[in-house]
């Protein structure tokens, strides 16, 4: 087969094939890297120049002002101040809140599914049914579920909680729903990262006479360091971009406190049009984004 | 048996509330304001359902679901094509440049999507697409993830193959049409499915692009349906129904594809 492969190899260098010049990749490449530049790589600078001005959307002029958007959002007395980090901190909260569920729960549904038995493949479609659902009806279903008159939930429990228009509840329903919508997505990560693990790993440590716990925080748990860390940063990622849960399920309520930051930079770039402002935000929240996974690449990495 | 208890359980919370809904919808008016509320319908009725499709100027719900099919599948065929043409490029030819747009394409499915919105919003502005379809339909497409997970796959293909082809005289576009996209039929549809998941439920994005209610596709549809019809839930239950219908048919015809390249794309990255 060696053999063969580099005769055939020196054969293509050889044989003069037509329509396949020098430019033949790059005509490959052509469609994609149209569309990629214009819809991704010019809106990543673009937006760094659009934050540099004055930019409304609805007027003309639209004045230099270099890092004044900047500056405004870490001066107290400007107008934007208040709401700006409220929107942060309401992101921070879900992040902090909502993670360690995705993380955790996932894992142990993962465990469940993991060995083979009868009905393996119609469970695992069943916790990642939800996901499939869009943020849209999700929301719309939970609003109605969560009703304080005529919802279900309030009813099971025998309580009378406002779930989406009060505090701390609003919380609650936010990540749980989030959980609900999209732990089967982390699950099925984690299940195929158990697939990768050596069965020898398990069968050695039967041999060593490990218990069902000790296998898991010796073979399956270090088996799994990889995959957390993806999970993890995915799920932080996907936590601070949280956008339709705040919009729809709580609307911000009680005044403000539920709205994220996503939300909170929308309203302004594309509700008030103060487009210059809501880019400098979402910069300064991508770098703080940065700062997380570095923080969290460097944890990982350090306990190994 | 103990796991089975385990999981029925579990079960029952991720799906009773789906059953739930699909209840209201086909629940009447009063039966769906009556305290305590019922699981599910005690006179059935198709009321809800018809009410919907009637619509109106401001609600056309049978016009958004329109909007979504043609969206979601515009999109998803052009991202078929422009992904494979390019991951082909990435994974069997050699040219200058390769590695740095590869890693700057990929490089971009770690920045939060966020960050581009409100500049790609402009630009689309600046084409004149500003609420019309194309606005749904084409610069979702430029996504990294189609040509990321492609590439991979081709990589895995046998190169034999296409070593034979050359010899005889094919040229890299007979190879790719002819033995590359054959091979990866079960690599294409994941991204189909994938690809059409995610414009369809997509929210965010319509939103803000469209204006006129004759351009909405059914997710942001949803949301001027609960301002339109507050308090009957019955039909506002509906729309979500119709919504999630066509793909939740679509998740369990490909769930075993779906399930399976999710986890595979995801962690050999």
């Amino acid at each position: 087969m060696a053999t063969l492969t580099a005769k055939a190899s020196t054969a293509r260098a050889a044989t003069p094939v037509a329509w396949s010049g020098w430019a033949t990749p790059y005509l490959f490449m052509a469609p994609y890297l149209v569309l990629f530049c214009v819809f991704v790589l010019a809106p990543a600078i673009y937006g760094v120049w659009v934050s540099l001005h004055d930019w409304d959307f609805l007027l003309e002029g639209r004045p230099f002002v270099g890092l004044d958007n900047y500056t405004a959002l870490f001066d107290p007395a400007s107008a934007v101040y208040a709401d700006f980090w409220m929107s942060m901190r309401a992101t921070g909260l879900f992040t902090l809140l909502s993670v360690p569920f995705l993380v955790v729960l996932p894992l142990g549904i993962a465990l469940l599914l993991n060995r083979s038995f009868r009905g393996r493949t119609f469970f695992r479609g069943l916790f990642f049914a939800p996901y499939v659902l869009g943020v849209a009806v999700v929301c719309l279903m939970w609003r109605l579920l969560l009703d304080p008159n005529l919802g279900l939930v309030d009813w099971l429990l025998g309580t009378d909680i406002a779930w989406t228009t009060s505090l701390p509840w609003g919380w609650v329903a936010l990540v749980g729903v989030t959980v609900w919508w999209t732990l089967g997505f982390n699950g099925v990560i984690y299940l195929a990262g158990m697939q990768d693990i050596p069965r020898d790993l398990y069968d050695a440590a039967k041999v060593d006479g490990a218990g069902r716990w000790a296998e898991f925080r010796h073979v399956t748990l270090p088996g799994l360091r990889p995959v957390m860390l993806f999970v993890i940063t995915t799920t932080i990622l996907a936590s601070a971009n949280m956008f339709g849960q705040s919009y729809l399920l709580t609307q911000g309520a009680p005044g403000g406190e539920t709205r994220t930051a996503i939300v909170y930079i929308l309203d302004q770039g594309l509700g008030q049009y103060k487009m210059g402002s809501a880019s400098a935000m979402s910069y300064v929240l991508t770098l703080a984004l940065i700062v997380v996974s570095v923080i969290n690449f460097r944890l990982f990495r350090g306990r190994s | 048996m103990r796991r089975y208890t385990v999981l029925v359980a579990l079960a029952v919370v991720f799906v009773a509330p789906l059953l739930w809904a699909l209840g209201t919808s086909l629940k009447s008016q009063t039966e769906a304001t009556r305290v305590p509320p019922t699981v599910w319908p005690a006179e059935p009725t198709a009321r809800a359902y018809g009410t919907l499709f009637e619509g109106t100027t401001q609600t056309p719900v049978l016009r958004w679901f329109a909007n979504s099919l043609i969206a979601a599948t515009g999109q998803m065929l052009l991202v078929l094509v422009v992904s494979s043409l390019a991951a082909y490029a990435l994974a069997r030819l050699e040219f200058r440049g390769k590695r740095m747009m590869f890693g700057v394409i990929v490089g971009t499915l770690l920045v939060p999507g966020f960050v581009f919105l409100i500049p790609a919003f402009l630009i689309v502005d600046a084409l004149g697409w500003l609420d019309s379809l194309t606005a749904l339909i084409v610069p979702g497409a430029a996504g990294a993830f189609g040509v990321f997970f492609l590439r991979q796959f081709f990589l895995g293909l046998p190169r034999e193959l296409d070593e034979a082809a050359l010899m005889e005289g094919a040229n890299h576009w007979h190879i790719f049409l002819r033995i590359t996209l054959p091979l990866s039929k079960p690599a294409l549809a994941t991204l189909a499915v994938l690809s059409f998941l995610s414009n369809w439920n997509d929210f965010i994005w319509p939103i803000f692009v469209i204006f006129s209610p004759d351009y909405f596709t059914l997710p942001p549809g949803l949301s001027i349906l609960q301002g339109a019809y507050t308090i009957d839930y019955p039909v506002i239950m509906a729309g979500a129904v119709l919504a999630s219908v066509p793909v939740l048919i679509l998740f369990a015809l490909t769930q075993r594809y779906v399930i399976e390249g999710i986890s595979r794309s995801g962690l050999k990255g």
